[in-house]
This record gives structure tokens, C-alpha cells and sequence, in this order.
């Protein structure tokens, strides 16, 4: 049976009613320069068992390495329940379906999800989640210059300690809106946001300033006094954090005097295996004043008419399908199976969980430091307090050494030399609870061969 | 049935104009729209000092199943949003032509919407317009 259902007497029918010769005719409103006749790259249809066989070779490519490298997606220990539960038949579909009140299990889920973000940020209200947190970023930046009506310069500082990756996706994202995300130096002796440098902006017309804690190089930004700089001179504080990280460090709606206005962040770490780069899960969080210019779904919880508990998706009057062009966002959904394995991941884990999860991190990092830093010309560059991730200079360029990690089947960590030249030849490290004494041992071994 | 008052002037677009004694232009929605928009939820109204153009798009009203524009019918700059409307979006629906004013702007002269007498616009709301 073929996929589409009607038969040529069909099509020639519906054509011959609307006055079309052909289904082509439909399109042509759509200029030859932007049609394309075939899709290079893609290969003809395959059986089954090539398909099967063509994927069991990608994955084998990659391998299972060693894995040391985190910024920005980190390996976790997934409990074995959560995807035992996201993928059953109830639940397994990545979309809201339509008529969503008929799906109370659905909405639920988003409620209980959207309850557990609030919770760990400290905010006051918290979306059904976004694609990931590079464009979760984006649309913060966005949002931002929605909501601070008094801001005309649609100017976001992005300090350099922000996720390079981050800042890429959300500078694609806006600057067709006419947004400018402008960098802020770091200072080189701690790896965290200069404030000096901040200062030189002192009296300008900036929308928001984005802060990004636990920074990229692991390091413990001083949030209070960025946010408290930021209202002094009327910016938004919009917050990139990492969910497991906030089970120690102070979650955005406490920062400074009155917290953050909007918090975002990747819930990839809870739930989500790495999956060589993706699908992940954004997630965002505001300030109650600023939710009608959030992006995305929220769903609700209320009464029925004869006062029994429900769920229902919200605010949806500013969504594309009602506001069309006018829509607070393009994004009309969320990313709802990863959402779904976020909130199963953390209901697991319960905030004593990813307490003991992030000590864990705490101490693997520092245990992989104290190992590296023991081999001849591998010292580590930021004296503060860091999470998840550590930087460490070497004699060497890094992607050689690499290289040669990676031929034994290590990950050795992220190279910075691209994104951060200054640094000079550095590597970013992290180390999750995933990892053992041994594992840490193995590496350390085969980077005094591969550097020395 | 919804109120028509004869001393104000319309817009096609269903907002009601009425000119103060200073001068400035008292813009809000008709009885008619708040009746068909429903109960509203949220009114975002603009901020004092913004320079608009006849025809902008500068108040929005948002009602559980829709999110509708408010056009300024006169060029100039907005003296004032109804600061009432942030928590009490409901004097729109209740009192349409007094307490849920929308916003107040201070002509300077430019192009203007066209605008109707109370008959003219009721003709227009009863066709559906």
C-alpha cells in the first residue's frame, strides 16, 4: 500500500476542482532556484537488513571510549527505569498531541516537569522545555528583548565565559531579529567574567546580561555581583546553568538582590544519554512578570467544571497557531519524550540524589586533577572552585595529544585552543560520577605517554 | 447589546477615541470587541514616551482564546498606559468606555486612521466587521 492513499483518479479529481493542472502547479509560487529535483548524499532506498547493518557500523565507528569530556553534555548514570518508561506505548512520542486536554498524562508529565525546573532554579514559573540549551540560550536572548520595554538597544552582553557553542547557535538565532550579543572579557587569572571590563559598559543602554554558572571553564562565576551590577545599570539577568550544579550552588531566582529573570539551561544531564551530540533538552524558567513573553508551552493545572483536578496547556493565545506571525515564538511545542525522561530521571533521583550526584562530580573532577596535574607539564590554570570541569595547561599542543588519547580510547577532553587562543595549549577536563578511580588512573597513564 | 456612546468617534479596527480636554487622544476597545473577545486576561499597554504612527500596532489584548492588537489611530507620542490594566484586565470587559481606557497619545499632526460616528461604526459591528 503506498504511503499516500489516493489514487491518481483521486488527486486528478481534487486538481480538477481547485482548478490546477498538476500537484506541481501548487508549489510554483516557490522560485526554480530554491527547488531541488534530488538529494545528493541520500542513497536509494535500502532493505532492512542494510539498514541495519549500514547503522551497526556508524555506531561501531564511534566506538565506547573513555570518556573525559563534558562541556556543555555531560555522562551521567541513566537509571534503568527511565527509558524502561519513556519508551512504553502511553508515553513514547516526542509530540503534544492535538486536542492535548484529551492527553491528561501528557500534560501532567510537562506539570510535574515544569514543578521540578521552578524548584531547582528558584523561579517562579518554568515552560514544558525547548529543543536544547544552545537554542534554550537563544530564546532567552530573545525573550529578553520582549519583556525590558524600556531597553531600545536589543543588546545582550555574553561574557567570553559563556559555552562558545551557546553563544554561536544563539548569535544564528537572532541576528536576523537585529539582536547584538556582545562579549565580555574574562579575566585570565581566574577564568571568570572581568567585572572591570563590565564596568566599561556602566551607563549603557544594554537589554540583558547572560551569566553562565557553573562557567564554561568549570568555574564559579561571582553571580551576586554580576546581577546586582546588571540591575544597577538596567539590564535583565538572564541565567545558563546546569541542573545537576544547582543541587549545590545557589539557583538563579537567589542571585544577587531578587535573582535572575530568566533561567536556561540544557536537561541533557538528567535523563539524556550523550548520543554523539543530540537530541537534548532545553529548558527555561522566569520571573512571573515576564511569562507572557516566554516562548513554548505551559501547562496548567485547574479545576473541571464539576471541580475535579486537570491539566491544560496555558497562554496559549500567543502561540503561532492562534497569533500567527505575531507569535511570542516559532517554537509551538516542546521536546517532549527528553522531557519526559528528565522528569521520570529526576523524580528517580529526588533532590538527595542529585545531591550525592553532584558531590560525586565534585570529586571525580578533583581526583582526575590531582592525577593529571602529578605528570611533568600538565598544571591547572584557574585557582577557584570549579565544577564538573577543569582547565589544564600543557607543554603540547592539545589535538595531537588528543589524537594519540584517542587511539587507545580515550576522550581526552576539548581542546581550547580554537575558541580560546589566549590560553595558550589547554584542555578542558571533566569528570562525572560515571567515573572510576581506575578509569582516571588509565588516563592519567596514557597521557604521560602521549604528552611527555 | 453593546453600547455605542454618540460622543465618541471609531475605527474600522474597533477602538473608540476620545479627545481630552489637553488635547491628547483616550484610546480604548469598543463594546462590541470586548464582547467578542471575551474575558480579557492580560492587557499590555504601551510605555509613556513611545512615538507611534497612525496604524501601529501598540497594545495588546489577550483573552483565553485569542491575542488581538491595538492600532493607534493618530500619529504622536504616548503620554500614558492605563496602569490599572496590569491587574485588573477585567475594566476593560466591565466599564469599556471609562475605567478600561487603553492608552492616551498626543497627536503631532500626522496622518490620522479614518474614523466613524457611533452609527457609521455600529453598521460596521453588525456586519461582522
Amino acid at each position: 500500500m503506498p504511503y499516500i492513499p489516493h489514487t491518481p483518479d483521486d488527486v486528478r479529481a481534487m486538481l480538477d476542482r481547485i482548478g490546477a493542472a498538476s500537484i506541481d502547479d501548487l508549489f510554483d509560487e516557490i522560485p526554480n532556484s530554491l527547488r531541488i529535483d534530488a538529494l545528493p548524499g541520500v542513497p536509494a532506498a535500502l532493505p532492512e537488513m542494510d539498514v541495519a547493518r549500514l547503522a551497526a557500523a556508524r555506531a561501531a565507528a564511534d566506538g565506547r571510549p573513555l570518556n573525559f569530556i563534558g562541556a556543555g553534555a555531560y555522562e551521567h548514570h541513566i537509571p534503568a527505569p527511565v527509558w524502561a518508561l519513556v519508551t512504553r506505548g502511553e508515553i513514547y512520542s516526542a509530540y503534544t498531541p492535538y486536542q492535548a486536554e484529551a492527553s491528561q498524562g501528557t500534560l501532567q508529565v510537562m506539570y510535574e516537569y515544569q514543578s521540578m525546573i521552578a524548584a531547582l532554579t528558584a523561579m517562579d514559573v518554568s515552560n514544558a522545555s525547548l529543543y536544547d540549551g544552545a537554542s534554550a540560550l537563544a530564546e532567552a536572548c530573545l525573550m529578553a528583548v520582549r519583556a525590558h520595554r524600556r531597553s531600545k538597544s536589543a543588546r545582550i552582553l555574553v561574557p567570553a565565559t559563556v559555552n562558545p557553542t551557546w553563544r554561536r547557535v544563539a548569535e544564528v538565532i537572532t541576528e536576523g531579529q537585529g539582536l547584538k550579543l556582545d562579549a565580555v572579557p574574562y579575566d585570565l587569572a581566574t577564568g571568570c567574567v572581568d567585572v572591570k571590563a563590565l564596568e566599561r559598559h556602566a551607563g549603557e543602554d544594554i537589554t540583558a546580561i547572560v551569566i553562565q554558572q557553573p562557567n564554561f571553564f568549570g568555574q564559579l562565576e561571582d553571580v551576586d555581583v554580576l546581577t546586582r551590577w546588571a540591575r544597577a545599570n538596567g539590564a535583565l539577568v538572564i541565567a545558563a546553568v546546569n541542573p545537576v550544579a544547582l543541587a549545590l550552588v545557589a539557583p538563579p531566582g537567589e542571585w544577587g538582590d531578587g535573582g535572575a529573570d530568566i533561567a536556561v539551561g540544557d536537561a541533557q544531564p538528567c535523563g539524556v544519554p550523550l548520543s554523539s551530540g543530540g537530541p537534548y533538552v532545553g529548558f527555561m524558567a522566569c520571573r512571573m512578570e515576564h511569562v507572557r513573553q516566554m516562548p513554548g508551552r505551559i501547562a496548567g493545572r485547574t479545576v473541571d467544571t464539576a471541580g475535579k483536578p486537570g491539566f491544560t496547556l496555558t497562554l496559549q493565545a500567543r502561540e503561532q497557531h492562534i497569533r500567527r506571525a505575531k507569535a511570542t515564538s516559532n517554537i509551538c511545542t516542546n521536546q517532549g519524550l527528553l522531557m519526559t525522561a528528565a522528569t521520570i530521571h529526576l523524580a528517580l533521583l529526588g533532590p538527595e540524589g542529585l545531591g550525592r550526584v553532584a558531590r560525586a562530580c565534585l570529586a571525580r573532577t578533583a581526583e582526575l586533577v590531582a592525577a593529571l596535574t602529578q605528570l611533568p607539564g600538565v598544571r591547572e590554570v584557574f585557582p577557584g572552585p570549579r565544577f564538573h570541569e577543569a582547565v589544564l595547561k600543557l607543554e603540547r599542543p592539545a589535538g595531537p595529544v588528543l589524537d594519540a588519547l584517542a587511539a587507545e580510547g580515550i576522550v581526552g577532553g576539548l581542546d581550547l585552543e580554537r575558541d580560546f587562543p589566549e590560553l595558550g595549549h589547554a584542555l578542558l577536563v571533566c569528570a562525572t560520577e560515571t567515573r572510576t578511580t581506575a578509569d582516571i588512573e588509565a588516563y592519567a597513564r596514557a597521557l604521560g605517554r602521549a604528552a611527555a | 447589546m453593546s453600547q455605542t456612546p454618540a460622543d465618541l468617534r471609531y475605527t474600522k479596527s474597533h477602538e473608540w477615541l476620545r479627545k481630552l480636554p489637553d488635547g491628547t487622544i483616550e484610546v480604548g476597545i469598543t463594546d462590541h470587541a470586548q464582547q467578542s473577545l471575551g474575558d480579557l486576561v492580560f492587557v499590555e499597554v504601551p510605555e509613556p514616551g513611545r512615538h507611534v504612527a497612525a496604524g501601529d500596532a501598540c497594545a495588546v489584548v489577550e483573552s483565553v482564546k485569542a491575542a488581538s492588537d491595538i492600532y493607534s489611530p493618530v500619529a504622536g507620542e504616548v503620554t500614558a498606559g492605563n496602569p490599572k490594566l496590569a491587574t485588573e484586565p477585567e475594566l476593560v470587559n466591565r466599564d469599556p468606555y471609562g475605567e478600561g481606557w487603553i492608552m492616551r497619545v498626543k497627536p503631532s499632526g500626522g496622518a490620522a486612521t479614518e474614523t466613524l460616528d457611533a452609527p457609521a461604526y455600529e453598521a460596521v459591528a453588525a456586519a461582522g466587521g
